[in-house]
């Protein structure tokens, strides 16, 4: 396989804050790879420095053997990036921006008038082409950003959050065109996302990332294997008794979470009657108990005792994201 | 080339399209004119004029549409860095230098184009043009005053974060560039100190209009 992204110690600080913190891993060409994290995690920080946006105040990284530090313009060639926060002119129509877009990289003209219909089509906006953006809802600007991201075809793609705020079905779309994207043309893709889903069906590998820090690696398969098994939830006044009473060999972790008691188990099924009737027996009040396959999410709550989405209605996040949007504005 | 006309053509379009802002920046040089020009055209007798302060003023306002403009589109950059734009354009494979030539050339072309519309309005207040080669040699000092200016404003933008600091441009920048500029009043009535400031941008600008001036624009009656 060859390496399309290597990165070593990469680290960003912002005064005393380390957005990003000594990380290090490679991407294969053709490879779906994704950055998984709550709010603040350091995603965007990490897909800037590697798309020459920001420099990084240590460690390096390459873009198909290129340094980003050393040649930005080399790097610029090979890529692509769909940012997070707008970055249309709002006072073009959809075909304009898609075409400033196009000739910024030197699309021939019938190249570019071609994938600008067929882009257009697929985010479905065809009918509003030749509107001003200004008068877009959030989701049809969003829709209309990756459009114009995927239209140069670059070596590597940066997607960051593509999907958020978009709904079901078009999500469904885009990873769809995303996958077709990256299996026919050998496009290395690599993009943030909180959205559990999303990074287990599009992603060949997920990086879990929190305080800009990697704290896991895998196939999305492997990384939920690695739970040990089905995960069983018990919602109950006494987690503790609880925790006391399971001590069976079959089960392979126990959390305690917020009044609730997550369970690791292969075969959950099986054993789910052993589990209530060694509760029942010890008289330990059960408001609801659970069973289901491990997602992501609980790959996440097992690395760091939090679920992605408590983490992003903390405080200090919500503060954060303001502090972005009062930069932003 | 061919990203230099990319942006060029970008800024075309967002000028055809933002008519209030025409209008706005066309409406303040053509009120001077009108005010000031038939206000003060009675009372005020310059040296070496004839008399005529209108048409003393037009070269003037025609120079500060031209200025005020090209400025303005300079400064426009703190825009497209706010509303996200700019990181469009500077993640694409092209050259700082490209960009700066195609913002640059399409605010000149911005500017010259509000400079002509003042120049035809003036024709319509009752004057007439004497010499073609002297107006064509206008034309080519406003298109130097917007390339200048455009330039000027795009340094002034790029270490700017926000629109904050804009109103401190205005007022210690352009006001100054403006009053000293010799579009009011004729500069050998300033006091001999800031006369005598040969080099500083004001004087290298009044140089500029005064050239703008004599070559022709002053002999439209
Ligand atoms: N320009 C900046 N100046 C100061 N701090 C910054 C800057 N950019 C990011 N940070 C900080 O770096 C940390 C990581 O931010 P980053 O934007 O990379 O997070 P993220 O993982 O993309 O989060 P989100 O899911 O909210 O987009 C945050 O604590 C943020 O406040
Ligand atoms: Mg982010």
């Amino acid at each position: 396989m060859t390496i399309a992204i290597h990165v070593e110690n990469l680290t960003r600080r912002f005064g005393d804050l380390v957005a990003v913190d000594h990380i290090s891993f490679e991407i294969g060409q053709g490879e779906i790879f994704g950055l998984l994290g709550p709010n603040g995690a350091g995603k965007t920080t990490t897909l800037s420095m590697l798309a020459t946006m920001l420099k990084p105040s240590e460690g390096n990284a390459t873009v198909n053997g290129i340094d980003v530090e050393k040649d930005e313009d080399g790097v610029r060639r090979l890529i692509g990036i769909v940012f997070q926060y707008q970055s249309l002119d709002e006072e073009l129509t959809a075909w304009e921006n898609m075409d400033f877009h196009g000739r910024l990289y030197r699309l021939p003209t019938d190249v570019r008038n071609q994938r600008i219909g067929e882009l257009l089509a697929l985010v479905e906006l065809a009918d509003r082409k030749d509107d001003i953006v200004k008068t877009f809802s959030g989701g049809m600007r969003r829709r209309l950003e990756i459009a114009r991201g995927l239209l140069h075809h670059p070596a590597v793609q940066f997607l960051d959050e593509p999907t958020l705020g978009l709904d079901p079905q078009t999500r469904n779309h885009l990873w769809q065109y995303i996958a077709t994207l990256s299996k026919e043309k050998g496009i290395t893709i690599i993009l943030t996302t909180h959205y559990m889903e999303e990074a287990d069906r599009l992603c060949n590998r997920v990086a879990i990332i929190d305080h800009g820090k990697i704290i896991a690696l895998d196939t999305p398969s492997n990384l939920k294997d690695g739970i040990g098994g089905d995960v069983v939830t018990i919602k109950s006044t006494d987690t503790a008794a609880i925790v006391e009473t399971l001590k069976e060999p079959w089960i392979n972790r126990v959390d305690t979470h917020e009044g609730e008691v997550v369970i690791s188990l292969r075969n959950a099924e099986q054993h789910l009657s052993t589990i209530v009737t060694l509760l029942v027996a010890r008289q330990i009040p059960i408001s609801s108990i659970s069973i289901h396959k491990p997602t992501l999410e609980d790959v996440f709550l097992s690395f760091t005792g939090k679920s992605i989405r408590e983490q992003e209605a903390g405080t200090a996040d919500i503060l954060r994201q303001q502090m972005k949007m009062m930069r932003r504005h | 080339m061919d990203i230099i006309y990319t942006i060029w053509l970008r800024s075309m379009k967002r000028f055809i399209r933002s008519k209030s802002r025409i209008i706005g920046s066309i409406a303040m040089p053509l009120f001077f004119l009108l005010f000031l020009g038939f206000g003060l055209n009675s009372v005020v007798s310059l040296p070496g004029l004839g008399g005529n302060y209108i048409v003393f003023l037009i070269p003037g306002m025609v120079a500060m549409s031209v200025l005020f403009t090209s400025v303005f589109s300079g400064i426009q950059i703190i825009w497209d860095k706010q509303f996200g734009f700019l990181k469009e354009t500077l993640v694409a494979p092209v050259s700082r230098l490209e960009i700066m030539l195609g913002q640059t050339a399409g605010g000149a072309t911005t500017a010259v184009v509000q400079g002509l519309m003042i120049l035809i309005l003036s024709i319509l207040i009752g004057l007439s043009i004497q010499s073609i080669p002297g107006f064509l040699i206008a034309i080519g000092f406003m298109v130097l005053i917007g390339i200048g200016f455009t330039a000027f404003g795009i340094a002034i933008a790029s270490s700017m974060e926000d629109m904050n600091g804009f109103q401190l441009i205005m007022n210690f920048v352009i006001f100054p560039i403006f009053g000293l500029s010799g579009a009011l009043f004729p500069i050998s009535s300033l006091p001999g100190w800031k006369e005598s400031g040969t080099g500083s941008p004001e004087s290298r600008r009044s140089i500029r209009l005064s050239a703008l001036r004599s070559s022709g624009v002053s002999r439209l009656r």
